[in-house]
């Protein structure tokens, strides 16, 4: 008689798993493994590209306060992710961003001006860079992931060598959008990267809540999907996991999932308190451990990369960018409101343009003859 | 109503929590299912000190998973449990909707009475308070369409508690659409103990001889203003607050619009296939020969909802009300 027997996860995931790191949180590289990758000329740009995402965070932070801006979503903590990713991407590839990802965005070259745009409430801000593509933000959580799967599939049967990424949280592997999406994806082998940032919470629900899995990357074996867990706070894994995914996506070995893990530190918008679901003094002394700036400032430091003058300077032009994206926005040429009714159809139809002649009326502008 | 009552005064949004509270001591079966309604007692703090009180398998944080927590709830609910769901923006009931359509409003129909599926869904809705996109849907004629799915929609705390007492004991699925632009609006005395308002049933909130304006949610506030400025004008109207959108109160709609012979529909929601589309077909079935007037409808627009920027643009304005009303008077 055979004895019966289910095969389980349980922790041998957790160790199949093992978070990867190259640069430690003292600023040490880990072992000499792709240590090609340690050059000053790479680590400063990783730290400027931190700290210009960094320094827009805040100000967008302090424009919400004085109401300049409307409800906004920090990422602080969650840099080297962003960064990492987003500068292991070629220009012709397709970024799938969430509402937290414009630290991502930015960094593959997104304008400041058009994501404060977004923040101010205003469609223009969606639009991105001739020449690339960024997806609007994916407001309803997990949606953007079918997209890229989508979007890859068609590089693909176009014949380029373009990828697709998707970023989403810890949250969003919930929705049945993230299972289909990879599913999808795996099936007909689309060049895309899922990254995950867990951050641990989606707004207050602790990732303990939000699954029984111990880990986010195991969730891709289900779909044959090759998947990693890396240290999301140290920006060389980021880079290089990224770009040994988007390597596979394209060279026509399919989808990757990479769980990058991480921490926000703030509240999830600027309407929400976080201190009525964490204790948000623990937020500030990890900070000292995981910190991904101050990580690549040890690593400068001890290889003696670290040059008070350059940090000053670089530190003033990213405020300097970042101020006069401020003043961009504001002074952006504020549209007719009837511009709601432009871009709902490629033709207007009846309806609308009577509806828009109403609402012209109303506001005292004028634009067709009368239809009624 | 109870005659001997004590009071208390609350938001739109405390008497919601104090409806919540009252039903999760008195039937053991109730339970709250939603995503950070726990600890942190909700986005808008409607399920707040709900989880202390009545413990973490009353009140429920899911996972981040509307088709899968509604999905469940219509379980639950086949197997004697009572659940209420909060959806966190009805912008974000999306994902649910296949669950709610093909499984929550039919379960009853497909088993001839064997099996129901007896959940609420609440959601706040609308425009007006500077949300992100998304976050300002009023689609309640997605669900208004839904055979076997009962819609009811509040404007003022006497009627949020009453209503969801209601939708709780309601033996058939409701979705509670609240208005979150009238949360902590106004503050209103509303007895302590449990008492409720019948689904299907509008009100009266003002009485005229001119004019019938019907309306429900976040823009009975709208209505009210302007209705008051009208009176200084020498109109007078019935103001009729519809709060059950599914179904929809034909007699009170009926008694008026045939004393007025005169009426304005006014609705947040796109006007095309919407719950304003619904009266008209009422006014016209019930009441069409004692029409002076063609029936007015002030609406949203059929854009998306636009980002806030713009969305004052978007949202009936007591001015466009008065518009509507002054025309209806010119025949
Ligand atoms: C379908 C859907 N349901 C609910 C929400 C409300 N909501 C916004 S963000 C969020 C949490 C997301 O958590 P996670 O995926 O971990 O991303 P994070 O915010 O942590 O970056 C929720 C529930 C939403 N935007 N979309
Ligand atoms: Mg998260």
């Amino acid at each position: 008689m055979t004895t019966i027997r289910f095969a389980e996860g349980g922790t041998t995931m957790e160790n199949q798993f093992p978070i990867q790191q190259l640069l430690s949180p003292q600023g040490v590289w880990i072992s000499d493994h792709h240590k090609e990758l340690l050059t000053k000329e790479r680590t400063l740009d990783f730290f400027k590209h931190m700290l210009r995402i960094r320094t827009f965070d805040r100000k967008a932070i302090s424009l919400q306060r004085q109401g300049r801006i409307g409800t906004y979503a920090p990422f602080e903590g969650q840099e080297a992710s962003q960064v990492g990713s987003a500068l292991a991407l070629s220009k012709a590839d397709w970024l799938f961003p969430t509402y937290r990802d414009h630290g991502a965005t930015m960094t593959f070259g997104h304008s400041l001006r058009n994501i404060l745009l977004f923040w101010n409430g205003r469609n223009e801000g969606n639009i991105p860079p001739e020449g690339m593509n960024i997806f609007p933000p994916g407001i309803p959580i997990a949606t953007q992931i079918p997209h890229a799967a989508g979007a890859a599939f068609a590089e693909k049967r176009k014949g380029t060598n373009n990828a697709a990424i998707a970023y989403f949280g810890d949250g969003a592997t919930s929705e049945g959008d993230f299972h289909e999406g990879l599913n999808f994806a795996s099936i007909f082998k689309a060049p895309v990267v899922f990254f995950n940032q867990n951050n641990q919470f989606a707004i207050s629900v602790p990732i303990s809540k939000q699954m029984n899995t111990k880990t986010i990357a195991q969730k891709g074996l289900a779909y044959d999907i090759p998947s990693v867990r890396i240290d999301g706070n140290d920006v060389f894994a980021v880079y290089q996991y990224v770009s040994e995914a988007l390597r596979r996506a394209r060279s026509g070995e399919g989808p990757t999932l990479i769980e990058a893990v991480t921490w926000r530190y703030g509240a999830h918008t600027t309407a929400d308190d976080p201190t009525k679901y964490r204790d948000q003094n623990n937020s500030l002394k990890v900070r000292e451990e995981i910190d991904p700036l101050l990580r690549v400032e040890r690593c400068m430091k001890i290889n003696d990369w670290h040059d008070e003058n350059w940090v000053r300077q670089m530190t003033e032009e990213v405020v300097q960018e970042v101020d006069q994206a401020v003043g961009e926005m504001e002074q952006f040429p504020q549209p007719d409101p009837s511009v709601i009714f432009d871009y709902v159809y490629k033709e207007p139809t009846l309806p609308l343009v009577k509806q828009k002649q109403q609402l012209l009326n109303l506001i005292g502008g004028k634009e067709h003859d009368n239809l009624d | 109503m109870t005659t001997s009552t004590r009071k208390k005064t609350v938001t739109l949004l405390s008497a919601i929590t104090d409806a919540l509270s009252i039903m999760l001591k008195e039937d053991e079966r109730v339970l709250l299912l939603g995503e950070d309604i726990g600890k942190n007692g909700g986005v808008f703090r409607a399920t707040e000190g709900l989880q202390a009180a009545f413990g973490e398998d009353r009140v429920i944080d899911t996972p981040l998973s509307e088709a899968g927590f509604v999905g469940a709830a219509i379980g639950m609910a086949a197997n004697g449990l009572v659940p209420v769901i909060e959806i966190q923006f009805l912008g974000f009931i999306y994902p649910a909707y296949e669950q709610l359509m093909t499984h929550a409003v039919r379960l009853r129909s497909r088993t001839m009475g064997h099996y129901s599926a007896p959940i609420v869904i609440r959601a706040p809705y609308g425009a007006g308070v500077r949300a992100p996109e998304i976050h300002c849907d009023s689609t309640e004629a997605i669900f208004t369409h839904m055979p076997g799915m009962k819609v009811v929609c509040p404007s003022n705390p006497y009627d949020a508690k009453g209503l969801m007492i209601a939708a709780i004991e309601d033996p058939d699925p409701v979705l509670f659409l609240e208005p979150m632009r009238s949360y902590r609006a106004v503050k209103e005395d509303v007895p302590e103990e449990k008492y409720t308002v019948e689904i299907g049933k509008g009100a009266l909130l003002e009485q005229g001889e001119d004019v019938t304006i019907i309306t429900w949610g976040a823009m009975v506030p709208v209505v009210r203003s302007t209705v008051k400025q009208l009176a200084e004008d020498g109109v007078t109207c019935d103001v009729i607050d519809l709060r059950t959108l599914s179904p929809i109160d034909e007699d009170i709609i009926a008694f008026s619009v045939q004393k007025t012979g005169r009426t304005v529909i006014v609705q947040e929601a796109h006007p095309s296939s919407s719950v304003a589309n619904d009266i008209l077909s009422i006014i016209n079935e019930t009441s069409f020969l004692y029409q002076k007037a063609p029936v007015e409808k002030v609406s949203g627009f059929d854009t998306p909802v636009p980002y806030f920027s713009f969305e004052d643009f978007y949202l009936p304005t007591p001015e466009r009300v008065r518009e509507a009303v002054l025309k209806v008077m010119s025949f």
